[in-house]
């Protein structure tokens, strides 16, 4: 008896509820950017700052600018655990919202990108994917919804073989040379695997694959081949618990971390400080700054936290995640920014907002306004280029900060793109797609 | 008083045999079809069908295809997932390789493959039984999982080894692909969970099913009686493998759009398993309702602090989600270990005595 009331008011209720929701109130303009995030399970370490990063920047622009030109920007999380089913269910819950649906999505899951591709020219949802994704849409004439710029997995790859040839003083140094890449064994962690094999063939280096299954907590027989190896360098594509786990068995076995480089999704201070002092030394490739030390940061400080550093620090301020969490919410910013400039200043479209991306010019100037000359390199992007090959960073984690060593490195662009557009050609076919001209 | 067989005279075997003999049972299958195909499809908004009511179709689909073999035919296995990554896999393959086959065919087909798959991996059960059977299934999950990651022809050796569902019409209505409406492929799922459990239920009804549980009940018992347990289990893997081959088909093409082998991982065989657990053990119903109870009721709680306009941070919602989920399911076991299937059962029991009860 007891049961069946409760039930009957867990039904009431949930009935009475959703006809309240289904009022909607009428509002000033509003920009709707929804937001995929994962604040629990095995990708927390990652997903957090990113996330905090996102909001931030976000509510920096609605306090500090009153919004995009005015247009307030409202944003909404959706809890997806990276798992690519939770995240068709967020996305399909997220994409109608506010006053012009979604304005552009940032998936942060290739996994979850790879589902949203082909609905992004149905629904008219434009996908910003970050750095990460499939790297075949970098061709903007098979993948007109699709952005990755300022550089991709393929890119990245090229410029960790730059780097290491760099380190070893010469391209013939490399013949010989064993290299392992440890991969997390999912659509994400294979992306880089087809450039390193076709770079291995024309620098002639020893190429081992190393695969982590999903989540990457066990690793002791990943590592103890690696021992058996002995690489001459180890480059890793890790994501949440896994990199931690990595980086202190990779102490664990004494490998010497500066020939250790992880993605740039395997560095972050979540990732080092597990370790303790034995990930001094690891590294990583990134494309933007590293730190608190730039004039975003103070603005953030100042607008959102009320000068509060305390605050701040606990919401990741500064740490690598963060950043890039902070340069992607930008990016979509300008992207709608650019979007009203031709098509006035009110809530965009996704259709707008796609043509926003594909028109952005983010120059030295506009970042300096921005409040980040030095934190990210100049971005354009162009109808048939989505990635831009903006340079690749590498950085290193020297015990307390991570900080960027070496110059920008840019990435092997004629390895690369006939790749993509082999790749991106191949994707047309199987999906019958006209490729358009540009 | 409603819920009444008196009266109710059958005059032939057919009758007799029928599938529903009580009148009121007929009544209300038919509202439910009726709902299920005529309102829900037009009352529901996409999100509540691409991201609800399909996930719900297509894990009923494979909880009915696991209740055959583990509820029916006594056979624990933990390679449910495994075998739906089977189905999605063949059907991928089949149809980039012949693009001109009707895609409904294709479904089909991928279930025969899986079914193959399924008895293959059945074999063992000739020898094994019980909790050492279910470590046996749990090597087809891990090989068939460790296969489709490492062998490039099945993704047609895609650089990420992702499947990706292609654009496909059925006269003319686009089915599956980014175009094809959640209208459509609702209808796809509800016509393939309406065949399979129709013809579900008259398996369990029939010979074959009556085999399963005599297996199930005593397996030296019933083969003394005559049942042959070598074609009776692997009969038992075979249909549940289609079943499932077939969901893990409708997954990709009609639910996910694209898929890696992680969407077919350990979890999902526990998840289908959960699913006939909780729902009851040797019922069809069950699997539905159970299907219904894991899918839907952790949607519902995700939604529930927006729809009350509370707002939660999303990673404390999360967590208090799954708190609630997981004290539901002890909830829902103390108050019948049997599932959700003996809960109606009582239901209905009382319903035949309201309002007068004793």
């Amino acid at each position: 008896m007891k049961f069946r009331t409760l039930f009957l008011g867990v039904v009431g209720a949930a009935v009475g509820v959703t006809g309240i929701a289904g009022v909607k109130a009428a509002f000033a303009d509003e920009q709707f950017i929804p937001m995929l995030v994962y604040r629990t399970g095995p990708y927390a370490p990652s997903g957090i700052p990113v996330a905090n990063g996102f909001r931030d920047y976000y509510t920096l622009v609605n306090k500090r600018d009153g919004g995009i030109n005015g247009v307030k920007i409202a944003f909404e999380e959706c809890e997806t655990q990276y798992n690519t089913k939770l995240g068709v269910e967020c996305y399909e819950k997220l994409k109608g919202k506010g006053q012009t649906g979604a304005s552009l999505i940032n998936p942060y899951s290739t996994g979850i990108t790879y589902q949203l591709i082909p609905k992004a020219p149905v629904d008219k949802v434009p996908i910003l994917s970050m750095g990460y994704g499939q790297t075949a849409s970098a061709d903007g004439r098979v993948f007109e919804w699709v952005f990755n710029f300022p550089t991709t997995y393929w890119s990245q790859a090229s410029a960790f073989i730059k780097y290491v040839a760099h380190e070893e003083k010469g391209y013939d140094k490399l013949k010989g040379k064993k290299i392992v890449h440890i991969y997390h064994n999912s659509a994400y962690g294979k992306e880089a695997n087809p450039t390193l094999e076709a770079l291995a063939k024309r620098y002639g280096y020893k190429l081992t694959l190393l695969a982590v299954d999903h989540p990457g907590q066990e690793q002791k027989a990943t590592w103890l081949q690696v021992r058996r190896l002995n690489p001459d360098w180890i480059f890793m594509s890790g994501w949440g618990v896994m990199n931690q786990v990595a980086v202190k068995e990779a102490g664990g076995i004494n490998y010497p971390m500066e020939k250790f480089v992880g993605n740039w999704w395997s560095g972050t201070d979540a990732d080092v400080k597990p370790a303790g002092t034995g990930a001094k030394g690891y590294k990583s490739a990134t494309f933007h700054g590293a730190g608190s030390g730039f004039k975003v940061h103070a603005d953030i400080l100042k607008h959102v936290y009320g000068g509060d550093a305390a605050k701040a620090k606990e919401n990741n301020i500064g740490e690598v995640l963060y950043n890039r969490g902070v340069v992607n919410a930008m990016f979509g910013v300008e992207a709608i920014r650019t979007a009203m400039g031709k098509f006035g200043n009110k809530a965009m479209t996704g259709e707008q907002v796609r043509w926003g991306l594909e028109n952005l010019n983010l120059t030295k100037a506009r970042l300096k306004e921005l409040g980040m000359d030095g934190f990210t390199a100049p971005v354009k992007v162009s109808c048939a280029d989505h990635e831009t090959g903006g340079p690749v960073l590498f950085q290193q984690w020297d015990g307390n900060a991570w900080k960027v060593i070496g110059k920008p490195l840019s990435p092997m662009v004629d390895v690369v793109r006939p790749m993509i557009e082999k790749a991106a050609a191949d994707y047309a076919k199987e999906n019958k797609i006209t490729p358009r001209s540009c | 008083m409603l819920y009444r067989e008196a009266g109710q005279f059958k005059t032939s075997y057919a009758a007799d045999q029928a599938m529903f003999p009580i009148i009121q049972d007929r009544a209300f299958i038919a509202m439910v079809l009726i709902i299920a195909y005529g309102v829900v499809p037009f009352w529901a908004n996409e999100y509540w069908l691409q991201a609800v009511i399909i996930p719900f179709l297509i894990f009923a689909l494979a909880a009915v295809g696991l209740n055959l073999l583990t509820g029916y035919a006594g056979q624990l296995s933990l390679g449910t997932g495994a075998f739906m990554a089977v189905g999605a896999y063949a059907t991928y393959k089949i149809t980039t390789i012949y693009p001109d086959i009707n895609i409904l065919v294709v479904f089909l087909m991928s279930g025969l493959i899986a079914a193959g798959v399924g008895m293959v991996f059945g074999v063992p059960s000739l020898r094994i039984k019980g909790f050492y059977l279910a470590v046996a299934t749990l090597a087809a999950q891990f090989f068939i999982q460790w296969l489709f990651n490492k062998v490039g022809w099945f993704f047609n050796y895609n650089p990420s080894g992702t499947i990706i569902a292609p654009p496909r019409t059925v006269f003319g209505v686009m089915v599956a692909g980014p175009e094809a409406t959640a209208q459509v492929r609702y209808f796809v799922a509800l016509v393939f969970l309406t065949v399979g459990t129709v013809i579900a239920k008259n398996l369990v009804r029939g010979r074959v099913g009556r085999a399963w549980m005599a297996i199930r009940d005593r397996d030296i018992a019933a083969e003394i009686i005559g049942i042959q347990p070598l074609q009776t289990k692997l009969l038992a893997f075979g249909i549940s493998s289609f079943y499932c081959g077939v969901a893990g088909a409708l997954s990709v093409f009609l639910w996910l759009g694209s898929a890696e082998t992680e969407a077919f991982d350990i979890n999902v065989s526990f998840q289908v398993l959960f699913m006939i657990i909780i729902g009851g053990l040797g019922s069809i119903l069950g699997s539905i309702l159970g299907a219904a109870f894991i899918t839907l009721v952790p949607i519902f709680l995700t939604n529930a602090p927006a729809l009350l306009n509370i707002p939660f941070p999303t990673d404390l919602s999360k967590h208090i989600e799954e708190i609630i989920f997981g004290g539901l399911i002890i909830l829902f076991l103390i108050a019948e270990p049997n599932g959700m299937a003996r809960l109606w059962q009582i239901g209905k029991e009382k319903l035949r005595r309201w309002p007068f009860p004793y």
